[in-house]
């Protein structure tokens, strides 16, 4: 047993699953925006689009699916890369650092999301 | 003449790595790449190599033949050599001893953390612990493993992670006991699994599948592990 404090769940199999469950809520969120699109979107119809509740709730579905998949994911890489065996002391605070800010990212694109969502 | 360029490295007389190149005379036979080894051993005697049983059992001679690991005593020439040329160097990811010949106790550390023996705390039948021919069927393709760490070495989440991600060569033989039906430890051996390491670092690119000498799969097997985890967890 690895103990590890920095990633999204204490278990690894609850990031996995996280990981799998918002790929397929972004799957279903963008293949929907992709048929939209090909259907012919003007600014009117794309602003009444997302007017209605339910597609601002599963835009924020798909956001916060998005921010949960991308902790997932860049966390892997960064302990892939950024490691104490292959840098030494600076791999972690190299580490820590890039988790810091993209934590920040995340958290601020998370923020502005839910204010373009219901904001306006 | 077989064109062999081979990783040299003596830490007591050499300040760092290098390829050095040699020409083998096959005799124009399909020799084993054990067997050009051996020859070049006779025109260098300090070639430096681990083999053992010559016949793919034994597992010492894991080496990455033109990029690719595999056992240097099964592997004919014909199917690794290309262009005429041979390059030979020691699995990648593990630090190396001299020559090809690796340190393997990352690879034996996590192998040691699966507990890789039959644990059972209820009472011992007279004669033995018996299993139906179904059960005995689910250790096939799990306990022919001869721990030669082709697989491990062939996997970049060993190379980034050998202290914390267990590799398919360890997980292979967890999930040999957590088949096991005579194994009586199921529930602990998981709970030590379900970390974002120990499992989970696995991505299944199958490089393991791919090299794997005995044509053993341990993608699948992490599969059916992380199974496990999921009806135990959820």
């Amino acid at each position: 047993m690895v103990t590890s404090v920095t990633n999204l769940g204490r278990s690894g199999l609850f990031d996995w699953v996280v990981q799998r469950v918002s790929a397929l809520v972004l799957l279903a969120y963008f293949a929907y925006i992709g048929c939209v699109l090909l259907g012919g979107v003007d600014y009117t119809g794309w602003r009444e689009l997302y007017a209605q509740t339910w597609m601002r709730v599963f835009s924020l579905g798909a956001l916060l699916s998005l921010v949960l998949h991308a902790w997932v994911g860049i966390w892997s890489v960064l302990t892939d890369y950024l490691t104490e065996r292959m840098m030494g002391t600076t791999g972690t605070v190299l580490r820590l650092l890039a988790q810091l800010l993209c934590g920040i990212v995340i958290f601020v694109y998370t923020v502005w999301g839910i204010q373009i969502l219901w904001g306006y | 003449m077989l064109q062999v360029s081979i990783y040299r490295y003596n830490p007591e007389t050499d300040s760092e790595p290098y390829m050095q190149d040699v020409q083998v005379d096959t005799g124009g036979k399909d020799l084993m790449v054990l067997d050009v080894l051996e020859l070049m051993k006779t025109q260098d005697a300090t070639v430096a190599f681990r083999r053992s049983c010559r016949e793919g059992v034994c597992g010492s001679d894991g080496v990455n033949m033109n990029g690719k690991n595999g056992l240097a005593c099964i592997t004919p020439l014909s199917a690794t050599v290309r262009n005429n040329k041979l390059v030979l160097r020691p699995l990648p990811g593990l630090p190396v001893v001299r020559d090809l010949v690796v340190d393997m106790s990352m690879f034996y550390a996590q192998y040691e953390k699966v507990q890789p023996y039959l644990q059972n705390d209820t009472p011992a039948p007279a004669i033995e612990r018996l299993q139906s021919p179904e059960e005995r069927a689910k250790l096939d393709g799990l306990y022919e493993c001869i721990l030669c760490a082709c697989c491990s070495t062939g996997c970049p989440s060993f190379w980034w992670n050998p202290e914390r991600f267990i590799g398919p060569a360890g997980l292979l033989q967890a999930y040999r006991f957590l088949a096991d039906s005579r194994d009586t430890a199921t529930r602990e051996r998981l709970a030590r699994l379900d970390d974002p390491f120990s499992v989970f670092r696995c991505h299944g690119i199958q490089n393991c599948v791919n090299v794997c000498p005995k044509g053993l799969n341990p993608t699948r097997a992490i599969g059916h592990i992380r199974n496990m985890l999921l009806t135990r967890g959820t």
